[in-house]
């Protein structure tokens, strides 16, 4: 009985921080700058895609491949960023949601050009594969990695935001680009670095999710209700925010459908319900 | 959102607006092999209308109104397997349980901002696909109701082949609701509300009920979703759980801003120029359609924004000055 | 007397000339299929083999060119199935609906093709319900039940006593859990928990414990071919060790369908299923069939089930062509595919009369390596398996 609880918390713990990791990039994007950025997806799948071919073809470790992945999808993003978004960022919200999900489009019909409409293998290294037991308690080898990349990148992140002059910057370029950029902060460069930091999340993200969520063209707008959903529970501008949500929303999916499989369905919408009625500005919010 | 802009755009002309419905009516003749495409283009117009009441007039961003359209959707469809198919009926119907929808469910809606007020109507509008699906021995879940049978309207029209009847029916039923909206925005009703959209704030101050006149103005928005939803049953004669789905939802989205916001004419264009862009990119290239209609969707917000009226907007203003400048000199 | 001579071998003439300008029109195919959206891969898989027959056969039959009109419903929309329909009828003039990957777009179709009287050839979709909506329509896939029940049968008698079922939260999932449940507590089986999964589910680590727990013989799941379900199962599968604590999964094909394989690694290793199709059957029609496929797909790209039932809907429209000479008349038409015989590509293919569903051989297969790469080999035959309950 237990033991189940354990593994069941354990898997919950490990989905919602997977869901954590595809979301952040949004909550930055969305949150440092105002930017509805309906793309995000796009930016994970192509993180997704970049690491599935890596190691696929081109025998790159798999720990070696998600570095590319966040990389390809950190410049994808500042090119993007030069030529369309930046246009964008004082217009209305409605235009920003119009042109991401254009965006959007055009990356499925390109990801189904270059790969094709089915599902795209990834295969793991052993050493990642497979579970071992701790006190009679499975713990699938992968989950506990997603765990660990996890923390590894919130505290980093928190480290970057709060610790570093960098981070300073960021902070006030958002909360007064006027003064901050009076103040010799060059805040279109700032807001590119953490744009580009947010897509390139995405992209980590996105490549470690394969495993888990699976990877074809539709994989934006697919998921596209869990990014948001993970970001609005959390409230947008934090780190924090966005963690708790997801691994809450991960904790009760799973336990939910454990307990009680014929309300599988229904649980995290209704959580999601539930937390949003209670805090509308989300579980950790901006002063 | 858009306010300033929107509130400064002229009505337009009434020459424009007879023009516009005459040819919609001369679709009989203009396009008689696309009348089911016609058909289905004036039931995502009222949807997108719908949509426009609380998005353009009231600032209320939702990713879940696919819910109303399908509640409409629903009641035409399971009346009329129940033995009631007289269309009027499906969609008096469809209106009132979409709008009795709306009604409870806008308690949850007109509260809280942007963001979230965007997850709650998206987690209404899943949660009621999900039970749609739950309940597929009364849905028929998503393969759908069968033995949906739709009585000829009047008694008299029946639903042919060509699409004719679903077409002159939809028109009517599109042109009454736009002058019972339009009635509504130009009332002193419609000016409250363009007041909340742009500073809610004051118009409390003002001691304005914002919070009724929001909940009245969702519930005619749910209202006449589901009456867009009845129609689609009604000219199908088939209805299954993909009314509700996510992808409606997103789809009335696009639809209007590509239109314009915050326009009344705005979900109308937006719905044409979106479908019938849709239909043809995807017909001309099955496999990658979605890249061109994407560089579309772009091409439209780099247009200046405001959508496709937005842009005909400042064309006509550009115009109207070139030849005024040209009369004075 | 003189017109008279005259005018009859004028009149043979226009004959033969009205006769022959009619022979000139091609006979026109309107194909209904998903291509893009999340069900992209049905369509391209059903095109795919439609285009392969005609690779194989030749564009022309009884003097007529087929045409092929490929409209896009972009996924499950049965309001946009039915007006591509209704346009394919009136202004495309189509001989033939076919096409239909997935249901509710076959169901919406379904009496307009009464009321046009157009033979309606389903090549995909699968719920047992949609032959019984006109008597226009004719199947030449397969239905879910009746690749189902043969697999309840044979794990009975395989001496599998205890079954926990696992299948996706809809229309085909729920078919293939009743008729499991049904055939194999007929047997003697005992099926001791049951679940049905959301249509959006990305994790199935929940589900894999349950299953886990209550320490069946044998798992049975039924999830969406051509997403990344199966896959997603299968992976918690091997990685929760379900097997090596004598957990069997057994399943319907469509969950190792020849399309995913590949991609999901060694994971499927072992699993039996039943279908009525495999890449690896041995035939002349098959090796026909592959050959004209990679001409059409590329070489490296396996065709499936789905692409099996474009070839065999074509095969069954050129036969119409052949036997009535070209001239299409819905009726006529309907008498020849009904009782109609097909050398097809997964064996032999009957369709039946009174049902016009297909009636044809499953296989039972187990998934393993031939030359390194994964198969579905055959290793056990029922024959002539009919719709059960129709």
């Amino acid at each position: 009985m237990i033991s189940s609880l354990i593994g069941v918390v354990f898997d919950g713990l490990a989905y919602g921080m997977l869901l954590f990791l595809i979301s952040v990039g949004l909550s930055i994007t969305l949150g440092l700058m105002n930017f509805v950025n309906l793309a995000h997806g796009a930016f994970g799948m192509l993180g997704g895609y970049v690491c599935a071919v890596a190691t696929t073809h081109w025998n790159v470790p798999f720990l070696a491949a998600l570095p590319l992945a966040f990389a390809a999808a950190a410049l994808t993003g500042v090119l993007l960023e030069r030529v369309l978004f930046r246009r964008l960022y004082r217009g209305s919200p409605l235009d920003q949601v119009l042109l991401t999900i254009g965006l959007t489009f055009m990356a499925i019909a390109v990801a189904t050009y270059l790969f094709g409409s089915q599902q795209q293998a990834l295969h793991l290294p052993r050493y990642l594969s497979g579970q071992f037991s701790v006190y009679r308690v499975d713990l699938n080898i992968y989950r506990v990695f997603l765990l660990a990349v996890g923390l590894v990148l919130t505290v980093a992140l928190t480290l970057v935001v709060d610790r570093t002059r960098f981070g300073a910057a960021v902070r006030a370029a958002v909360d007064n680009p006027r003064v901050a950029e009076a103040l010799g902060i060059r805040v279109a460069l700032v807001f590119q670095i953490a744009f580009a930091a947010g897509c390139g999340l995405a992209g980590l993200g996105g490549a470690l999710g394969v495993e888990v969520l699976g990877l074809d063209p539709v994989f934006p707008l697919k998921y596209l209700v869990y990014f948001l959903l993970v970001v609005a529970v959390g409230g947008t501008g934090t780190l924090k925010g966005p963690l708790y949500a997801a691994l809450l929303l991960g904790v009760a999916d799973v336990a939910g459908k454990y307990y009680v499989p014929q309300a599988g369905a229904f649980i995290i919408y209704a959580v999601m319900l539930i937390l949003l009625i209670i805090r509308p500005q989300g579980l950790v919010s901006r002063s | 959102m858009n306010s300033a802009r929107a509130s400064t755009r002229a009505r337009p002309l009434p020459w424009q607006e007879a023009l516009f419905w005459s040819l919609l009516v001369g679709g009989f003749w203009l396009w008689p092999k696309h009348l089911a495409l016609a058909s289905q283009v004036l039931i995502s117009a009222l949807f997108a209308l719908s949509y426009d009441l609380i998005l353009g007039y009231a600032g209320i961003l939702s990713l879940g109104h696919a819910a109303y359209f399908g509640l409409g959707a629903y009641s035409a469809g399971l009346l009329a397997t129940h033995g009631w198919g007289e269309p009027l009926l499906g969609l008096l119907t469809g209106g009132c349980c979409a709008g009795l929808a709306g009604l409870l469910t806008s308690l949850l809606v007109v509260r809280g901002q942007d963001l979230t007020r965007l997850m709650v109507t998206t987690a209404i509008g899943l949660l009621l696909f999900e039970l749609a699906n739950r309940l597929s021995s009364v849905t028929g879940g998503v393969d759908g109701l069968l033995g949906v049978e739709i009585a000829p309207l009047l008694g008299v029209f029946r639903f042919d082949i060509y699409g004719r009847t679903a077409y002159g029916y939809c028109l009517l039923v599109t042109f009454v609701v736009f002058l019972g909206v339009r009635r509504m925005v130009h009332s002193p009703f419609g000016w409250g509300l363009r007041g909340i959209r742009d500073n809610t704030g004051r118009m409390l101050a003002l001691g304005y009920p914002v919070h009724r006149r929001l909940v009245a103005l969702y519930t005619a928005s749910a209202a006449i979703a589901g009456i867009a939803g009845a129609l689609l049953t009604q000219i199908t004669q088939f209805v299954s759980i993909d009314v509700f789905s996510f992808n409606r939802s997103a789809e009335v989205v696009v639809m209007l801003i590509v239109g314009g916001a915050g326009v009344l004419y705005g979900g109308l264009v937006g719905a044409a120029v979106f479908t019938l862009a849709y239909h043809y990119l995807s017909g001309w290239n099955p496999l990658y359609w979605q890249f061109w209609l994407g560089a579309f969707l772009i091409a439209i917000v780099l247009l200046g924004g405001g959508g496709v009226l937005g842009a005909y907007q400042r064309v006509s203003h550009l115009l109207r000055r070139r030849l005024e400048r040209t009369a004075q000199a | 007397m003189s017109i008279r001579v005259f005018s009859a071998p004028l009149l043979a003439a226009a004959w033969l000339a009205a006769g022959a300008a009619g022979a000139e029109e091609p006979i026109r195919v309107g194909m209904i299929l998903e291509m893009s959206g999340p069900f992209a891969d049905i369509g391209r898989q059903i095109l795919n083999g439609a285009n392969a027959y005609i690779r194989a056969h030749g564009d022309k039959v009884a003097g007529r060119q087929i045409e092929l009109i490929v409209k896009d419903t972009t996924g499950a929309s049965p309001d946009v199935a039915k007006r591509l329909a209704q346009e394919l009828i009136t202004n495309d003039n189509v001989d033939f609906l076919a096409g239909f990957g997935l249901t509710p777009n076959a169901l919406a179709v379904a009496s307009l093709a009464t009321e046009a009287r157009k033979p309606m050839i389903v090549m995909n979709a699968a719920t047992s319900v949609i032959t019984t909506r006109s008597p226009y329509i004719v199947r030449v896939s397969m239905t879910l039940p009746q690749v189902t029940a043969p697999l309840a049968t044979w794990a009975i008698k395989n001496g599998i006593k205890s079954v926990y079922t696992l299948v996706s939260d809809y229309g085909p999932g729920i078919d293939a859990e009743t008729t499991f449940k049904k055939s194999f507590t007929a047997g003697g089986g005992k099926i001791v928990g049951e679940v049905r999964v959301p249509l959006r589910n990305p994790e199935f680590a929940p589900f894999l414990q349950r299953i886990k727990d209550a320490r069946p013989q044998a798992v049975f799941i039924f999830l969406p071919g051509s997403s990344e379900q199966p896959v997603a199962f299968m992976k918690g599968f091997a990685e929760r060790e379900l097997n090596k604590a004598g957990i069997r999964l057994i399943a319907t094909g469509d969950v190792t369908e020849d399309g995913v394989l590949e991609a999901m690694g060694d994971t499927p290793m072992g699993v039996v299923t039943t279908h009525h199709y495999s890449v690896a059957h041995e035939g002349s029609q098959n090796r026909a069939f592959l050959k004209a496929y990679a001409e059409i797909a590329g070489p490296g790209t396996r065709p499936n089930f789905m692409a099996v039932g474009g070839w065999d809907g074509m095969a069954a429209i050129y036969e119409v062509a052949r036997r009535l000479n070209g001239e299409i008349s819905a009726d006529k038409a309907m008498d020849v595919l009904k009782g109609l015989r097909i050398d097809s590509p997964r064996g032999p293919l009957f369709i039946d009369p009174e049902t016009r569903d297909p009636i044809q051989t499953v296989y039972v297969r187990r998934v393993q390596k031939v030359n390194g790469k994964p198969y579905n080999v055959e290793f056990e035959q029922i024959p002539d398996v009919k719709d059960p309950g129709k």
